[in-house]
């Protein structure tokens, strides 16, 4: 539940409650302020379309769902870490691969961080890549099926939180770990933690054909917390830079221990660098074993390949690798402007938001400037490398994002509020309050080189009263700001499904177009596909039994089977002859120990039964497909396992 | 060469035109269908207006009866045949450069396409009329007769939920601008004799 955050932090929300209570006179309720014209600019007539898709995380759902902006409305929730019994994701044959990990079948994740590809720092709409961060994970999202088609695992990582950010041109999809670990894995005692466990930082290089990912190389940083990332851009392209805590290194009661230094680091990394090293082989390679998984849309089934080794750079052994800058009082988000030359770090315990300049930065690199080493790392002076600080601009600052007009946007958490500053100039230009207790924030191509500065999301951790209450458990709030004008205005109040942690937002114009209707029956290369009705079939391989089954309105072909014996595995292999746009069919029968298929028009896909008795037993179709749908059904009759009943199947007696 | 004549060998050769275009379109416009689902009618062959569009006429049909959309029939070997001829016959002719061929060439032409739409109508009667006994879905008039989803010859009607619109192609504005241009030669012919 949302109860994780809220638990690290519940000593500061009670610090909170004292402040608000001393500092708000009365209510802050702000519904009042929605006038008539503020709801015309979030409304979306019937029929029309949003200006900009959003996706985003849902958190411990594991999923990743889309939604329209400015209208808030949700249109798909994409099954990615976690099974979804509607879409068999998990469930069917075609898809179970993607969930493997070195761990076995995991059949839930922790999705965090969505982005979306970009191209010259620009959003391409490609791919959009999201984070698990329990069992860690990377998955990739095809936009021109809204389906995920990759997930890979992340070795030697744990709590993959500082993830999936991409860089200018989609080179990399960078993975950092929350926990450090021992790497690799070793039965060790947790009070040698300090000096022995690691935090491994990856970068999978991503194809820019396929968009299939590998791990390229892997970072063996020391054994820090690294909480959030972000990828340089424009002139500070080719680094790559990751807030940390903990850099106290302690291993219980973190939340005192893991708060005791003034200042942790932003770990500056230079990837160009890496790329040189790795040339020169100036690497090990160490032996691990993780899953890749693969969807491949011609055979419309994904396969698990399992990885053996991967490379490791030691920064202590690569000089000019990695550079740590000061930051004040454990940093969460690490935010850089769309130049390229500011990097936002948000100081969870201070009451101040840092900002770093990356021209400072490289001026100390160059001088030499340092202020001693981090396990062979080099610390730079926080005054050299210090742009500016927005002081005392709100209370528990969490993540920035910025508009296309040198604006940055700030979440607190403690205090509930956006505050909207400058660059440059750190002074305070508007603030507005959330309904409650802001997480993340979005502002659609805010985390690029080119925002799209018209909307603001606030995704909130916290609802309590602002929907009608749902017991206990009540659903996530986002609000929906305008940034056109100088000061920001609340347009909408809209739930959100699973507890977001972030999201990406883009121009519904690129990717609309691209946006696949149906399956070409034609392309279908399933091993199992059958492709019309004459070639429906019912084959026996002992006790397995493999039905080839087409499903078109309003019927299945075979609907009749007979010959099916108590004992045997019955495959379901079922193809939809559909050709036409949102005609899915769905099936399932009686006593299946598995979800219903929902299968797209030109789709093949398979779930498995196991008849448990005797008996003539009905399927039909679960998705109300067209005016005889009711009709869409059929049976298999079940005989007992030494009857000499033969197999047989048919379609209206033929 | 005289206009008459470069209008008659241009009328000619025009209606080849329809082994490159089609003739005629039925569209079928339902609020569920966003993007209206037709088909194109060629000399030799019935064909989607976009990809699947036949198959998904079809598989809305059956539920009434309705035969599929035929993919072989007698008129797609005819057509391109007769095509040929009369383009050979209109070639001939300018060569003569008799005006009075002229208008017998043009004369053909429309008892040719006469009998052409005669026999597009009596398709379109069998299609909307000859409906399977076995249909799910059996829908009757005021006066209880069965409803026929024959579609219109030209223009536009309302077929259960379905505007279905039929309206000629560019193959078949190529065949009237020919025949168009051989009356202009006819007319030509005769101010260019007044004229010697």
């Amino acid at each position: 539940m949302k109860s994780r955050i809220i638990n690290t932090t519940s000593l500061l929300v009670g610090m909170a409650l004292l402040i608000l209570a001393a500092c708000t006179p009365g209510g802050n309720k702000n519904s009042g302020a929605i006038s008539g014209d503020l709801a015309q600019r979030s409304f979306v007539a019937p029929g029309e379309h949003d200006e900009f898709y959003g996706f985003i995380s849902g958190g411990f759902n594991g999923q990743l769902s889309v939604i329209g902006l400015p209208s808030g409305r949700v249109f798909k929730n994409i099954p990615v870490f976690s099974v979804d019994a509607e879409k068999a994701y998990g469930f069917n044959e075609e898809t179970k691969a993607l969930l493997n990990t070195s761990f076995g079948f995991v059949p839930w994740g922790d999705s965090h961080h969505p982005d979306i590809s970009q191209t010259n720092g620009k959003l391409d709409g490609r791919w959009v890549f999201i984070n698990e961060n329990n069992t860690p994970r990377i998955a990739r999202i095809d936009l021109t099926t809204f389906e995920t088609v990759e997930i890979i695992e992340i070795p030697n990582s744990a709590g993959n939180h500082s993830s999936s950010y991409v860089t200018d041109n989609t080179e990399y999809v960078v993975a950092g770990t929350r926990f450090a670990v021992p790497v690799p894995q070793r039965d060790m005692s947790i009070n040698d933690y300090k000096g022995n466990f690691k935090g491994a930082m990856s970068f999978l290089k991503v194809d820019q054909e396929s968009g299939e990912m590998n791990i390229e190389f892997q970072i063996l940083m020391p054994g820090f917390d690294y909480d959030k990332a972000h990828p340089g851009r424009g002139k500070s392209h080719g680094w790559f830079f990751f807030t940390t805590y903990n850099t106290e290194e302690a291993n219980s009661l973190m939340e005192v221990n893991a708060s005791q230094n003034d200042k942790d680091f932003v770990a500056a990394i230079n990837w160009k660098k890496a790329e040189e090293y790795l040339a020169q082989g100036n690497f090990t390679t160490m032996a691990t074993n993780y899953a890749h998984n693969l969807y491949d849309e011609k055979t419309q089934t994904a396969t698990t390949t399992w990885e053996k080794e991967v490379k490791i750079l030691d920064p202590a052994k690569c000089p000019g690798l990695v550079y740590f800058m000061p930051m004040p009082k454990s940093p969460h988000g690490c935010d850089v402007d769309p130049t390229g030359e500011y990097i936002v770090g948000s100081g969870k315990l201070s009451a101040n938001v840092t900002v770093h300049s990356f021209d400072k930065m490289i001026k100390a690199i160059e001088e030499e400037k340092f202020d001693g080493d981090a396990y062979g790392i080099p610390i730079l002076n926080f005054e050299d490398v210090l742009a500016g600080v927005v002081v005392q601009p709100g209370l528990g600052p969490l993540h920035t994002e910025f508009d296309n007009k040198g604006n940055a946007y700030t979440t607190f958490f403690i205090s509930s509020e956006v505050v909207k500053w400058k660059l440059g100039t750190w002074e305070v230009i508007d603030r507005k309050p959330t309904y409650y207790s802001v997480g993340h924030l979005m502002i659609p191509g805010g985390n690029s080189q080119e925002p799209f500065g018209k909307y603001l999301v606030a995704m909130n951790k916290i609802t309590k009263d602002r929907y009608l209450p749902t017991g206990p458990e009540v659903t996530q709030s986002a609000q929906l700001y305008d940034i056109s004008g100088e000061k920001m205005e609340l347009l909408l109040d809209f739930p959100t499904l699973g507890e977001p942690h972030y999201a990406a937002g883009i121009p519904a114009d690129l990717i609309k177009p691209n946006s696949k209707k149906i399956y070409s029956l034609e392309e279908n290369e399933h091993p199992f596909v059958t492709k019309s009705e004459k070639d429906a079939k019912v084959v026996r391989d002992g006790n397995t039994v493999h039905v080839y089954m087409t499903m078109i309105r309003s019927h299945f072909a075979p609907d009749n089977i007979e010959g099916i014996k108590e004992g045997d595995k019955v495959y379901f292999h079922v193809t939809n002859l559909e050709q036409d746009y949102d005609v899915p069919h769905g099936i399932s029968i009686i006593g299946a120990n598995t979800s219903e298929l929902l299968i797209m028009p030109g789709q093949t896909e398979t779930f498995t039964w196991t008849p448990k008795g005797v008996g003539v037993w009905p399927f039909y179709c679960t998705d109300f497909c067209s005016a005889l749908h009711q009709e869409m059904q059929g049976y298999v009759r079940v005989s007992d396992r030494n009857s000499d009943i033969e197999l047989s199947w048919s379609l209206d007696g033929e | 060469m005289k206009l008459s004549k470069i209008l008659m060998f241009t009328g000619a050769l025009l209606p080849l035109l329809l082994f490159v275009l089609p003739m005629w379109n039925i569209t079928l416009r339902a609020p569920q269908y966003p993007e209206p689902i037709g088909m194109d009618i060629w000399i030799n062959k019935i064909a989607d207006h976009n990809p699947n569009d036949i198959k998904n006429i079809n598989l809305m049909n059956h539920y009434v009866g309705m035969k599929d959309i035929p993919t072989e029939i007698p008129e797609f070997k005819i057509f391109p045949g007769v095509v040929i001829s009369v383009v050979v016959l209109g070639l001939i002719i300018a060569f003569i450069g008799k005006r009075k061929l002229y208008l017998a060439w043009f004369a053909i032409m429309v008892i040719l396409g006469s009998i052409g739409m005669y026999d597009f109508y009596q398709w379109e009667y069998d299609y909307g009329h000859d409906l399977k006994e076995t249909a799910a879905i059996k829908f009757t008039d005021k006066d209880g007769q069965p409803i026929a989803y024959q579609p219109p010859l030209i223009g536009s009607k309302m077929i259960l939920n379905f505007n279905a619109t039929s309206l000629p192609m560019s193959g078949a504005y190529a065949l009237f601008t020919g025949m168009l241009l051989s009356l202009l030669a006819f007319y030509h012919a005769r101010r260019e004799e007044m004229e010697t």
